[in-house]
C-alpha cells in the first residue's frame, strides 16, 4: 500500500466513523418530525389535555417546562458563576478546592434519578416545600450546576492573562477587574454553558418524577409552591400509564419537547458564534 | 539635572524567589531620582521584568513567591500592609511590552483607571484624554475616532495609546517594560522623543528594547545579570566607560 492509498483510506474510515455519529441523530429527529407534525397544530399547542388526556392539547405541559426551566436558571445561575468565579480567579490550590472540584465532578456523574431522590427527601420532605414547582426547580438546578460551573470556569480561566494585568495595574480592584474585564469576555462561553444545562434540565424526567410533576393538571400552576405538568414526565405518562393512547398525541408531545430543547441548543451555538465574532483580541 | 538626586524610589536589598525555587532577584539596592529616565538593562531573564512588577506589586500575582528587603516610594514601603494597592497603582503606572487595549472605544482604554479609581465627572474625565493624547503623541491621530475600537490602531499607535492610558491617570512614575518591542523604527522614534518630554513632569523607569535605545534615553542606567545588580551609573559613564568586565562584554555585544 502506498503512503496516498494509506493516507484516502485513513480519510475514508474516519468519514465514516464521523457519519455513523451523525446517522442515529438524523434518524431520531426524522423519525420524531414524520410521527409527529401531523399532530402538531395551534389547538395542540395551546389548549389543555381532554378526555382523559386521548384528546386536546398539551399547553399546561409546555409550560410547565418553560416555568421549571425558568425555575432552574433562577436556582442554578447565580449559585454555578459564583462558584465558577471563586474557583477560576481566587482559590488557590487547597485541600478544600481540591474536595470543591472532585464534588463538581462526581456531581456530574450522578444519575439523574437520584438527583430525583434526593429532592424528594431535601426540599419536598424535609424542607417541607411540597411537590411543587420550586422544589422541581431547585432538584433540576443542582443537577445543572457542574456543566454551567466547568463551562463558566473553562470561559472565565480562557481570558487571556495580559487584560487582567492591564487591569489591575491601571488601579483596578481584582473584583473591578473580575466584573469589567474577565466576565463581560467570559460571557458567550458561561452563556453557552447555561443553555446547554438548562436544555438538559429541560428534557429530564427523572429528577421531576417526585418534585414536581403532576400526572393530570389540566390548568395553570396558581404559585411556585404548586404542582405543574411538564413535557418530559407527560411523555412518559401518556407512553407507559394511560391504556390506548393515541399514538399521534405521543408523537406530537415528543415532537414539541424535541423542539424545544434543540431550539435552546441551536440558540447557545448562535449567541456563541455571535459574540466571538464581536470580539476584537 | 532637575531635583538633583531627590530619592523618588529606594529599593533596598531586595530579593525575589518564584514559587519554584527561581532566585530571580538577589540582593538588589539602589535609587530612582525625582525626573530622570531610569534604564534597566540587561539579558534576558536577569530579573527585569520582576523588578519592575515589584514596584507597583503587580508581582502579588505570583503565588508562592518570597520577598525579601524593601522598596520605598515616595519614603513609604509599597509592602506595608497598610498600602493600598490600587492607590499605589495608579501612582506608579505600568506600560507593557506587548500593546494591549482593553476590549473597547479609545475613550473607555484611556478612562478606564479613573473611572475605576470613581472618577465620574465628563469634564475631568474628557480634559485627562485630551492631555494624556497629546502627551503621548498620539491626539493628531486620534482625536476624530475616540469612539472607535483601540484595536483598529496599528501596532505603534496602540502602544502609544496604552502609554496615554497610564498617563491619564496622572501618576507620578511611570514604568515602561520594553514599551518598544513590536514597534516600528518611526513609531519607536516618536515614544522615545515622548518620553524626553515627560520626564520634566514625572520619573520614568524603562527596560529598553536595545543597548541602543538604551544609550539614545538614559538619564543613568542600571545593568543585570542573572538576577544580581552588576553595575550603576550615570549614562555618559556606564555606556561609554562601564567598570566592570562584564558589563563592558554586554554593552559591546560580546553576549546577551
Amino acid at each position: 500500500m502506498t503512503r496516498q492509498q494509506a493516507h484516502q483510506l485513513a480519510v475514508g474510515l474516519i468519514s465514516a466513523v464521523a457519519a455513523l455519529v451523525v446517522i442515529p441523530i438524523v434518524l431520531v429527529i426524522l423519525f420524531i418530525i414524520v410521527r409527529g407534525i401531523g399532530t402538531l397544530d395551534w389547538e395542540f399547542i395551546t389548549t389543555v389535555p381532554r378526555s382523559g388526556m386521548k384528546e386536546g392539547g398539551i399547553m399546561p405541559a409546555i409550560l410547565g417546562t418553560v416555568i421549571l426551566t425558568f425555575g432552574t436558571a433562577i436556582a442554578c445561575i447565580p449559585l454555578a458563576i459564583g462558584a465558577a468565579i471563586y474557583l477560576a480567579e481566587y482559590a488557590r490550590d487547597t485541600r478544600l478546592t481540591r474536595w470543591v472540584r472532585l464534588a463538581i465532578v462526581n456531581l456530574a456523574g450522578i444519575p439523574s434519578i437520584v438527583y430525583g431522590l434526593f429532592g424528594l427527601g431535601a426540599f419536598v420532605l424535609f424542607l417541607n416545600l411540597g411537590t411543587s414547582i420550586i422544589a422541581g426547580s431547585l432538584t433540576l438546578g443542582i443537577m445543572t450546576l457542574p456543566v454551567v460551573i466547568s463551562t463558566a470556569e473553562e470561559a472565565i480561566l480562557a481570558v487571556p492573562q495580559r487584560f487582567r494585568m492591564v487591569s489591575l495595574s491601571l488601579g483596578a480592584t481584582r473584583w473591578q477587574t473580575i466584573r469589567s474585564q474577565v466576565l463581560p469576555q467570559a460571557m458567550p462561553g458561561i452563556i453557552t454553558g447555561v443553555i446547554l444545562g438548562l436544555s438538559r434540565a429541560a428534557g429530564e424526567t427523572a429528577p421531576i418524577l417526585f418534585t414536581v410533576s403532576a400526572f393530570y393538571l389540566p390548568r395553570l400552576p396558581h404559585s411556585i409552591f404548586d404542582q405543574t405538568m411538564a413535557l418530559p414526565y407527560h411523555l412518559y405518562v401518556i407512553s407507559t400509564q394511560v391504556p390506548d393512547m393515541p399514538l399521534s398525541i405521543q408523537y406530537g408531545t415528543a415532537l414539541v419537547l424535541m423542539l424545544i430543547v434543540l431550539s435552546l441548543t441551536l440558540i447557545a451555538s448562535i449567541v456563541r458564534t455571535k459574540m466571538r465574532r464581536r470580539r476584537e483580541w | 539635572m532637575p531635583n538633583s538626586h531627590q530619592v523618588k524610589i529606594a529599593i533596598q536589598d531586595v530579593s525575589f524567589t518564584y514559587s519554584d525555587g527561581t532566585e530571580a532577584l538577589r540582593n538588589i539596592s539602589f535609587d530612582v531620582y525625582t525626573n530622570e529616565i531610569f534604564v534597566l538593562f540587561g539579558p534576558s531573564r536577569s530579573g527585569k521584568s520582576t523588578l519592575l512588577k515589584l514596584l507597583n506589586r503587580l508581582s502579588d500575582l505570583s503565588e508562592g513567591a518570597t520577598i525579601r528587603g524593601g522598596i520605598l516610594f515616595n519614603g513609604q514601603d509599597v509592602f506595608d500592609h497598610r498600602v493600598n494597592v490600587a492607590t499605589l497603582r495608579r501612582q506608579i503606572s505600568m506600560v507593557f511590552a506587548i500593546p494591549t487595549p482593553l476590549p473597547g472605544s479609545i475613550r473607555d482604554n484611556l478612562t478606564y483607571g479613573l473611572r475605576m479609581g470613581g472618577i465620574r465627572s465628563i469634564d475631568v474625565l474628557n480634559e485627562r484624554i485630551e492631555r494624556s493624547l497629546k502627551q503621548a503623541a498620539l491626539w493628531d491621530e486620534v482625536k476624530d475616532r475616540l469612539d472607535k475600537s483601540a484595536f483598529a490602531l496599528s501596532g505603534g499607535q496602540q502602544q502609544r495609546l496604552c502609554l496615554a492610558r497610564s498617563l491619564a491617570m496622572e501618576p507620578d512614575v511611570i514604568v515602561l517594560d520594553n514599551p518598544t518591542s513590536g514597534l516600528d523604527p518611526l513609531s519607536t522614534e516618536t515614544v522615545e522623543e515622548s518620553l524626553q518630554e515627560l520626564k520634566q513632569r514625572y520619573t520614568i523607569i524603562i527596560v529598553p528594547h536595545s543597548v541602543q535605545q538604551a544609550t539614545r534615553i538614559a538619564d543613568r542606567a542600571a545593568f543585570l545579570l542573572d538576577g544580581d545588580l552588576i553595575e550603576i551609573g550615570q549614562a555618559t559613564d556606564i555606556f561609554v566607560a562601564p567598570q566592570d568586565k562584564r558589563t563592558e562584554d554586554y554593552i559591546t555585544g560580546r553576549f546577551g
